[in-house]
């Protein structure tokens, strides 16, 4: 045991594999410490475990309806109570974070790459091309994301998959301006320089050494978007854009309880919980990791 | 992040103090360049309404005019539209037109899309107004108290209260809020800016209730309108309060960790003045910055919460108009909230400009 943590952190490690698991580590050491940190990090495992095995934590059908039982308030058989169509609460919720992981990680796996390859681009090309991206990257950044975001699935029709791309489309700019800082910094190093003089491409350069080293600060932000991200989709959802009957979207949830809040509050309480917690576990997991990864900038 | 570069601290840079006209030349140098970045970016905003309204759709003029309409309703509209023109002088046409104030009709209400939000704009005003002034009369002590006490329960309490900006959707709050502060415990109004008795007593002048009412002498109406706005505001009075004392407790904490401070504390300074006379007055100029971005954040903010109040705002405005699939209406109302926005932003960074000494 003692060797392998003296393996992990070698100063000198032999091999790549080695000085990746050494960082893995310190970083795990690093969020450990932060208790704050650890609450996040066990939400969002507790996201994801739950999105996995939904089918074996629900304990009713999320769909199926069941007009006896309509609106009942929370009770032994159901833990969250019904909606108005007699479907158990708990397991929509539960269902509902298989919906609200796919939007995060589809939208950053859309927004993420794409703002890094802009401001990567913009940094390594210079001139009119960094001030036309950068240009196009302040607009979108100066305008209000949500309102941006109903205008864009307004046109495209409501739905979820036009409710991810149009929350990409709004949080790209942020990467951009990351990535254009990070890769400025890079460009200028000598191991580029190396690199240009054996003959790499432009596009090389950048896909193989300058985007692996925004990485890190690409995580932090992604991490501290999220839970931007999640209250967009279910505001979007909310409205009635986002994701449609019968889907158990959490933000969807919320809007048909909206009828029965002043007598039947649970129906839309419940969902609004959900939505809270795994927001503020993002949050929490996204400041520690800032702080483990970056350390010139501690704030709370 | 924008915030947190611009109130970076510049080195000190000793720059010749000019004489009262060259610093007069250079502010209007400098207003002129944020005029036409403002102007730069509210044609950009343009670009993206245009696209949306007239790219995006696969018939645009099926979006104006609905699906049922006649061959001829039809016809005319695409030919009014100039959408038989290249994509260019479209383009200009549309500009010139919401120069003009010319937005189209609205499908679901009938009006002038323009009159329409002249009309609806007040009431988002009055409520996010009386939002920013909750959150930054809370906030900012909060954030100065968060930031002498670091580190005790009261800290802890602030920063959590921060986060919870971050988390809550704002839509779910108000609804919340009415559940138990309405509908359980009566403390305030319910939905809608009066009780259905005072309905249109008192005639728009400046279309803010409150004042109106006082104009026209009815306290007991203006007494109403507080009531109901007394939900709405405190819940986006939450989410400006969450951001400004997050933002207010870093910057007194950068000031606090300062060399001055720690003078002062051996001179014998008294602990208040430390705080207050010494820390405070240093990140009063970043603060407007994060007041404006806060004040604009509500006017976005607005959207969802009017929605939950039936709040005959902007906000409201635009997702009815979402729902009526009425886009001259919802193209409209995301360009005003976006210039708006554009606007404020562009203002709290000149007001930055103008206020503090190393940035003139």
């Amino acid at each position: 045991m003692s060797g392998t943590i003296a393996w992990l952190l070698d100063e000198t490690p032999t091999s790549r594999m080695q000085a990746r698991l050494g960082r893995l580590y310190r970083l795990t050491l690093a969020i450990l410490a932060n208790p704050l940190a650890v609450v996040g990090a066990v939400i969002v495992l507790t996201l994801v475990l739950t999105a996995a095995f939904a089918p074996l934590i629900a304990t009713h059908d999320p769909i199926a309806q069941s007009l006896s039982e309509r609106l009942k308030p929370p009770s032994a058989a159901h833990w969250m109570g019904t909606d108005e169509l007699g479907r158990d609460i708990w397991s929509r919720v539960v269902y509902g974070s298989r919906i609200t992981l796919t939007i995060v990680l589809l939208v950053a796996a859309i927004a993420a790459p794409l703002g890094m390859v802009i401001g990567a681009v913009a940094a390594y090309a210079g001139g009119w091309i960094d001030r036309a991206l950068m240009g196009l990257t302040d607009i979108f950044l100066s305008m209000p994301k949500l309102i941006l975001a109903l205008a864009f699935v307004a046109a495209l029709g409501p739905g979820i998959e036009n409710a991810i791309i149009a929350i990409a489309i709004t949080s790209w700019p942020g990467y951009a301006r990351i990535a254009r800082a990070e890769a400025l910094v890079v460009r200028r190093s000598e191991f580029v320089a190396a690199v240009e003089l054996q003959g790499a491409s432009a596009w090389r350069v950048i896909v193989s050494n300058i985007l692996p080293l925004c990485v890190s600060s690409m995580i932090i932000r992604v991490t501290l978007d999220m839970a931007g991200i999640i209250l967009t989709a279910a505001g979007l959802g909310f409205i009635g854009l986002g994701a449609q009957p019968p889907v158990p979207e959490w933000g969807a949830m919320i809007s048909r309880g909206r009828s029965f809040i002043l007598d039947q509050w649970w129906v839309a309480t419940m969902p609004g919980f959900a939505i809270v917690i795994v927001s503020l576990g993002f949050c929490l997991l996204g400041d520690g990791l800032r702080d483990a990864l970056d350390p010139r900038r501690k704030e709370g | 992040m924008s915030v947190e570069a611009s109130i970076a601290p510049v080195p000190g840079v000793s720059r010749r103090q000019g004489t009262a006209g060259r610093r007069i030349v250079r502010l209007a140098q400098n207003l002129g360049a944020v005029g036409i970045s403002v102007f730069l970016t509210v044609l950009g905003l343009m670009a993206i309404t245009f696209f949306i309204g007239r790219v995006i759709p696969i018939d645009p003029v099926a979006a104006a005019v609905g699906d049922r309409a006649p061959k001829d309703v039809y016809e005319a509209t695409r030919l009014a539209m100039g959408l038989d023109r290249p994509l260019y002088e479209q383009f200009y046409r549309y500009c010139v037109a919401v120069f003009r104030g010319d937005f189209g009709m609205s499908l679901s209400t009938g009006n002038r899309v323009v009159d329409d939000i002249v009309r609806v704009f007040p009431a988002t005003f009055e409520m996010a107004s009386i939002g920013i002034v909750v959150g930054v009369l809370l906030g900012v002590p909060m954030g100065v108290w968060a930031a002498a006490r670091q580190g005790s329960w009261i800290d802890q309490v602030i920063r959590v209260l921060g986060l919870m900006g971050y988390a809550v959707p704002a839509f779910w709050l108000g609804l919340v809020g009415l559940a138990v502060f309405y509908a359980r415990l009566r403390w305030v109004g319910g939905p809608g800016r009066l009780d259905i008795a005072y309905d249109g007593m008192v005639d728009p002048v400046t279309g803010i209730l409150l004042i109106d009412a006082l104009l026209a002498g009815e306290p007991a109406i203006a007494r109403n309108a507080l009531w109901h706005l007394a939900l709405p505001c405190a819940v986006l009075g939450f989410f400006s309060l969450a951001y400004i004392a997050r933002m207010t407790r870093s910057l007194m904490l950068d000031q606090l960790g300062q060399e001055f401070i720690v003078t002062a504390r051996v001179k014998g300074v008294p602990e208040w003045k430390v705080i207050w006379k010494h820390a405070f007055r240093p990140i009063r100029i970043p603060l407007i910055t994060v007041i404006g971005l806060s004040y604009a954040g509500l006017l976005e903010g607005s959207v969802m919460i009017e929605t939950i109040f039936s709040w005959p705002g902007l906000g409201n405005y635009i997702t009815t108009a979402l729902l009526n699939a009425d886009m001259n209406a919802v193209l409209a109302g995301t360009l005003v909230i976006g210039a708006v926005f554009i606007v404020i932003n562009k203002a709290s960074d000149v007001l930055y400009r103008i206020l503090d000494p190393r940035a003139r």
